[in-house]
């Protein structure tokens, strides 16, 4: 009898539930209800679903019919899916390069608390506020070769002497996309940094200068390894991110030229709503999910 | 002086491409007007975008802080499997459930429904929210509602009447955030409307470039982004501070 009370009295003083709440499990289930049935019904449900559609043939219109393991077998002979596989990992690995010391530079160049380094911020986090949509529809008209300010003002400035084919050859298209990341992504990536840089503490600088550190040296020998867990953070959020690329390239190139920017979710995109095989699309996509989330589970490991 | 320079410089970068859409925009004063008319006019897209962020704020706001208050406040058998399962929803790509979603709105009567799109994106907003909302109310001192249970409420009226006051921040956070996501969202509406007349902004102002008859209207391209960018750039520059603060403290850990 003893024990149990000065165990409650531990619990309470730890704040866990009171014992007037501890047994009203039903009004915790109520208040719990409503997460409890979007997350089932719309995430779960869609879970087993997509595997579930991933072994049948499943037309836009008309019955599913069981026919496992066909639709896994053809992503073998779909030569726009492997295309599109080499694809996203070159965008991946150049973007994400890119975005992080682009990202890194900024966070660096506004990480100290002087008068108008606020503005900068904001400036370089605006972009980022812009949905991802419009911010590809701008760059398409910027980099228009007739409507836009680009070329005319690389044109004066004596850079170029003709049209510039901004997304006309894959090369180009590859890197007018990456331009229009950077810019919509490099803010975002930047607030993440910052979290990092203000999270070490000022005296472990102090300490370094005093020893006699250069700038150089501070950097990589304290910067880089106290901010190790946020880059990691960072990589992980820009390689999913890229790995999962859409908008960019069915908005801003088209996957054009010739197929030269086609994404795999492009591919499951086509497949479902093109091809009107969504077996086939469910497939793909359990190929993707299983894919991410066992990368994901490798980054976190030996990032963090 | 190197640095204020290259920080200048940085700040035209960044900056240059929203100026000059909002210059590009209303250069011609008629772009409005075209954008307007274009497919079944801007009413009828801007309602859809506003409904479905207004239907995806609330429906965040309300299923978020009744399950913060869940996690903060009471234990129920399968809390912790609940739990997972909202924060797996990061872990899951967006882009591969969106097929059977599809398909399954289908089946329950809300496919190219603006109420079922709403649904979605609730779904997508929960793990961030509901992880919000839960360390706000476990923030609050147990004093504060004990009193109130004292003096007789209920714990819904203890909830409704002094809890949701000291939680108004994360609301604020919570609700920006939601607003953000449904407002620009693409790739959700592409796939889950097909009808014209359902779709919201982004779908609507995407086809003006994908006509197969007549030359694309540049111009009018860039009105249709500045009302997509205006009020999110306003919101954003309005609500910083409880953006930067769910930065801080949910949208990274989650």
């Amino acid at each position: 009898m003893t024990l149990t009370l000065t165990r409650s009295g531990r619990r309470a003083a730890h704040g866990a539930p009171p014992a007037r709440w501890r047994g009203k499990k039903v009004q915790g289930w109520l208040y719990a209800a409503p997460t409890a049935v979007i997350v089932g019904v719309l995430f779960v449900v869609p879970l087993v679903l997509v595997v579930w559609m991933s072994l049948n043939r499943w037309p836009l219109l008309g019955p599913a019919r069981f026919n496992a393991p066909d639709n896994y077998a053809r992503i073998a002979d779909n030569p726009l899916f492997l295309d599109a596989v080499l694809f996203t990992l070159k965008y991946t690995a150049i973007t994400t390069v890119l975005l992080s010391s682009v990202a890194l530079g900024l966070a660096l160049l506004v990480q100290e608390r002087r008068p108008g380094v606020g503005f900068f911020r904001t400036a370089f986090f605006l972009p980022g506020a812009v949905g991802f949509a419009a911010a590809a529809l701008l760059f398409y008209g910027m980099l228009n070769n007739d409507f836009g300010p680009i070329d005319p003002m690389l044109r004066a400035l004596g850079i170029t002497h003709e049209p510039v084919k901004w997304i006309g050859t894959p090369n180009m298209a590859l890197f007018s996309t990456i331009a229009l990341v950077l810019w919509r992504f490099a803010g975002f990536n930047m607030l993440i940094l910052l979290t990092g840089l203000q999270a070490i503490p000022v005296e472990v600088y102090e300490a370094a200068r005093s020893d006699g550190a250069g700038r150089w040296q501070i950097f990589t020998r304290i910067t880089l390894p106290l901010l190790r867990p946020t880059l990691a953070l960072m990589l992980i959020l820009s390689v999913t991110g890229s790995l999962l690329a859409f908008d960019q390239f069915f908005i801003f190139t088209n996957g054009g030229p010739d197929n030269s920017t086609v994404s795999m979710v492009m591919v499951v995109y086509r497949d479902a709503f093109f091809r009107f095989d969504l077996g086939g699309a469910a497939a793909l996509s359990v190929v993707l999910l299983v894919g991410l989330v066992g990368l994901n589970a490798l980054m976190m490991r030996r990032l963090r | 002086m190197t640095r204020a320079l290259t920080l200048s410089a940085l700040a035209v970068l960044f900056l240059f491409p929203l100026v000059w859409s909002g210059w590009a925009s209303l250069e011609d004063p008629s772009n409005y007007l075209e954008m307007a008319r274009f497919g079944e006019g801007l009413g009828t897209y801007a309602t859809n975008s506003v409904l479905v962020s207004a239907m995806t704020v609330a429906g965040t706001l309300v299923v978020s802080a009744l399950g913060g208050y869940a996690f903060a406040r009471f234990d129920f058998p399968g809390k912790n499997l609940l739990f997972l399962a909202t924060l797996a929803i990061l872990m899951v790509p967006y882009a591969t459930i969106l097929i059977p979603l599809y398909v399954l709105l289908g089946f329950i009567g809300l496919q190219n429904s603006l109420v079922g799109l709403s649904l979605v994106f609730v779904m997508f907003q929960l793990p961030f929210a509901l992880f919000m909302m839960r360390n706000a109310f476990e923030a609050i001192p147990r004093e504060l509602e004990e009193a109130a249970l004292v003096d007789g409420c209920g714990t819904f009226r203890a909830f409704s009447r002094i809890l949701l006051h000291a939680v108004r921040p994360a609301l604020v956070t919570v609700g920006l955030f939601a607003f953000l996501a449904s407002w620009n969202d693409f790739f959700a509406p592409l796939i889950l409307l097909n009808d014209g007349s359902s779709f919201t902004l982004p779908v609507a102002v995407v086809s003006m470039t994908q006509r197969t008859f007549g030359a694309i209207d540049y111009g009018m391209l860039q009105a249709g982004v500045m009302v997509m960018a205006v009020p999110c750039l306003v919101l954003f520059i309005v609500l910083q501070r409880h953006y930067v603060r769910g930065f801080m403290s949910g949208a990274l850990r989650g």
